[in-house]
């Protein structure tokens, strides 16, 4: 859309684009260029001489060795996976079935239901952590993972609820009337025939809801105590920090570590997370 | 479809059990398709929500129930200092970060909404900043803005703005203003990505017909584009509202609401209140004191959508 001369591509596309690359990319760069960098080219002042903080010609694996020696690094991200796994099957169930149901049958109450559904999607976790807390402790569940497991739906089901009702919308209703006549039962339709049309919608559903849950700090921050137990967030804040020592080495490679799962998670289904991102807004 | 229903039921031998004749009853169906959600729901945030009203009117800490004591927790946080500092904070926070991420985020979104060479691959990567968990990205911008190793100190010294160094996080305003950078970086990512979605349903057509009738480009941006993203922009801007407004985890990382006490939110302060001090009701007042705010906006946004469903 730009015409006329070059240098106007160059002022108004290319150099604000580079700008906005370096801006949203520089911190990944600086996070794995820390993580290889010995601790004695790591502490130096930032205006000693000849010094360039953004290369190494000395990379070290010693930060990673000491992540998985001397901290319980790999607990925490076989708890995290394992959580946000969870806690995705979970949500997507729920969400399926609820965004099924609100969008396809007629029932009464099913408008108002559908509204209460998406204000709790609006309801951020901050606030309602502290009687949360307390809840969780009375049901015993406190430094758990269900602890995790069971309040993260919270937050996922509403938005895969709502990203499946505008997917099984889509669905012609002559389909599901085919397979009725054909002798299928209610039951059976929903599961073999809307359903499976729905795929691409359950997999962007699925997908956000693991990097969201990937992504939860506060409930795991409150409901976990022991070391053992924390997701790679947590255990990263509270274990790679003594006192006011920040281990930046390690703490940069748990961050880089940490990051590594959802964004492979992520690189193989960009599409379907641009569809989660974009329908979860537009609803 | 009521016929087929009757049919149905009438050409099979033998009746179906109870169990499958309950699921044909449209009613019942949705009623047990939606119970796990309405007990999960129930369970963890509206029966957590009953519970943070009663305790913020209770005096209880940790281990201990309380009494109960009416408004003297709102009352005592009302006439709290550092209670004042979050709420204007907040709001700082809130007003200027969203103003940046809807800037920065719509220029980003018209420079990806055209064709060029790697565009997918530019799309992909730009969202990383709002997928990698914010906590550990945060961790990275505190080390980029470290007091005695910060890179951007670097930067700015070798490029001749600062000869002495830079105390970003030591610095009350310093320390806001770094807060507030990293909340754009991480915002812009989505706003950009949401947007781009909008401009892709404007018809191309639309901008050329205009072009060739001799509009410019900012006065196609202003009748053309701008009013056609105004539905995407409104509900991106709400949703971002309320999650900035809410949050907790860049500041609880970056400055832990410090120096001082200077850059406490609602939510790092309540945190604090209640978890750091233990005094559980008082940091459940402070939560609850954002409920208001949200509310308004959750009711705006829903006007909003009413609005666009019915047009």
């Amino acid at each position: 859309m730009i015409e006329g001369a070059r240098w106007r591509k160059w002022v108004f596309f290319y150099v604000p684009m580079v700008l906005f690359l370096l801006f949203l990319l520089f911190p990944f760069y600086w996070m794995v260029i820390t993580s290889v960098r010995p601790d004695g080219e790591l502490y130096r002042p930032w205006n000693s001489i000849n010094y360039n903080p953004f290369w190494t010609w000395k990379p070290t694996w010693e930060h990673v060795r000491y992540l998985f020696e001397e901290t319980l690094f790999a607990s925490w991200l076989w708890n995290t996976t394992f959580i946000a796994l969870a806690s995705t099957a979970i949500s997507l169930v729920c969400g399926v079935f609820a965004g099924y149901a609100l969008s396809r049958l007629n029932f009464p109450f099913a408008g108002s239901l559908g509204t209460a559904i998406f204000i709790t999607y609006l309801v951020p976790q901050t606030l309602l952590f502290i009687p949360l807390a307390e809840i969780i402790r009375n049901y015993r569940l406190g430094d758990t993972p269900w602890s995790l497991i069971l309040t993260y739906p919270t937050f996922l089901i509403p938005f895969c609820t709502w990203l499946m009702m505008g997917y099984f919308k889509a669905v012609p209703k002559e389909l599901e009337e085919c397979a009725r006549i054909d002798g299928a039962s209610r039951w059976q339709a929903m599961l073999y025939i809307v359903i499976p049309v729905a795929i691409p919608g359950i997999l962007s559903a699925g997908i956000f809801a693991f990097t969201l849950s990937w992504n939860e700090f506060i409930y795991a921050l409150v409901f976990l105590s022991s070391p053992e137990q924390k997701t790679v967030p947590v255990g990263v804040t509270s274990e790679l920090i003594r006192g006011d020592v920040f281990y930046w080495g390690p703490l940069m490679a748990g961050a880089l570590l940490g990051s590594i799962p959802v964004a492979i998670a992520y690189s193989f289904f960009v599409e379907h997370y641009v569809a989660g991102l974009t329908g979860s807004v537009k609803g | 479809m009521a016929i087929s229903a009757v049919s149905d039921t009438t050409l099979r031998e033998a009746p179906p059990p109870r169990r499958q004749r309950l699921l044909e009853d449209e009613r019942w169906l949705a009623f047990v398709l939606l119970v796990p959600t309405i007990v999960l729901l129930g369970m963890f945030i509206a029966y957590p929500f009953m519970r943070g009203i009663l305790l913020s009117v209770t005096s209880s800490r940790v281990g201990i129930p309380g009494d109960f004591v009416g408004l003297a927790n709102f009352y005592k946080i009302f006439n709290d200092g550092i209670f004042r500092t979050s709420v204007y904070n907040t709001f700082l926070y809130t007003g200027v970060t969203t103003v940046f991420k809807l800037a920065l985020g719509l220029w980003l979104a018209m420079l990806l909404n055209r064709n060029f060479r790697g565009k997918a691959f530019t799309r992909a990567f730009i969202l990383l900043p709002f997928i990698i968990p914010t906590v550990l990205s945060t961790f990275a911008w505190k080390w980029m803005f470290d007091p005695t190793f910060s890179v951007l100190n670097w930067l700015l010294y070798h490029f001749g703005l600062i000869t002495g160094r830079i105390n970003w996080l030591g610095d009350p305003d310093l320390a806001m203003i770094s807060i507030i950078i990293v909340n754009i970086w991480r915002g812009v990512p989505f706003f950009a990505i949401s947007l781009l979605a909008g401009l892709q349903t404007i018809s191309p057509e639309l901008n050329e017909a205009a072009a060739i009738d001799g509009a410019k480009p900012w006065q196609r941006f202003w009748h053309i584009t701008w009013p056609l993203l105004l539905p995407v922009t409104m509900v991106v801007v709400l949703f971002s509202v309320i999650q900035t407004f809410a949050d907790f985890q860049i500041v609880y990382v970056m400055t832990g609401g410090g120096p001082a006490n200077a850059t406490h939110l609602f939510a790092t302060y309540a945190y604090q209140i209640a978890i750091g001090t233990g005094l559980l009701s008082e940091g459940a007042a402070i939560a609850l004191a954002m409920f208001p705010i949200l509310f308004l906006v959750v009711i705006i946004q829903l006007l909003y959508i009413r609005r666009v469903e019915v047009r």
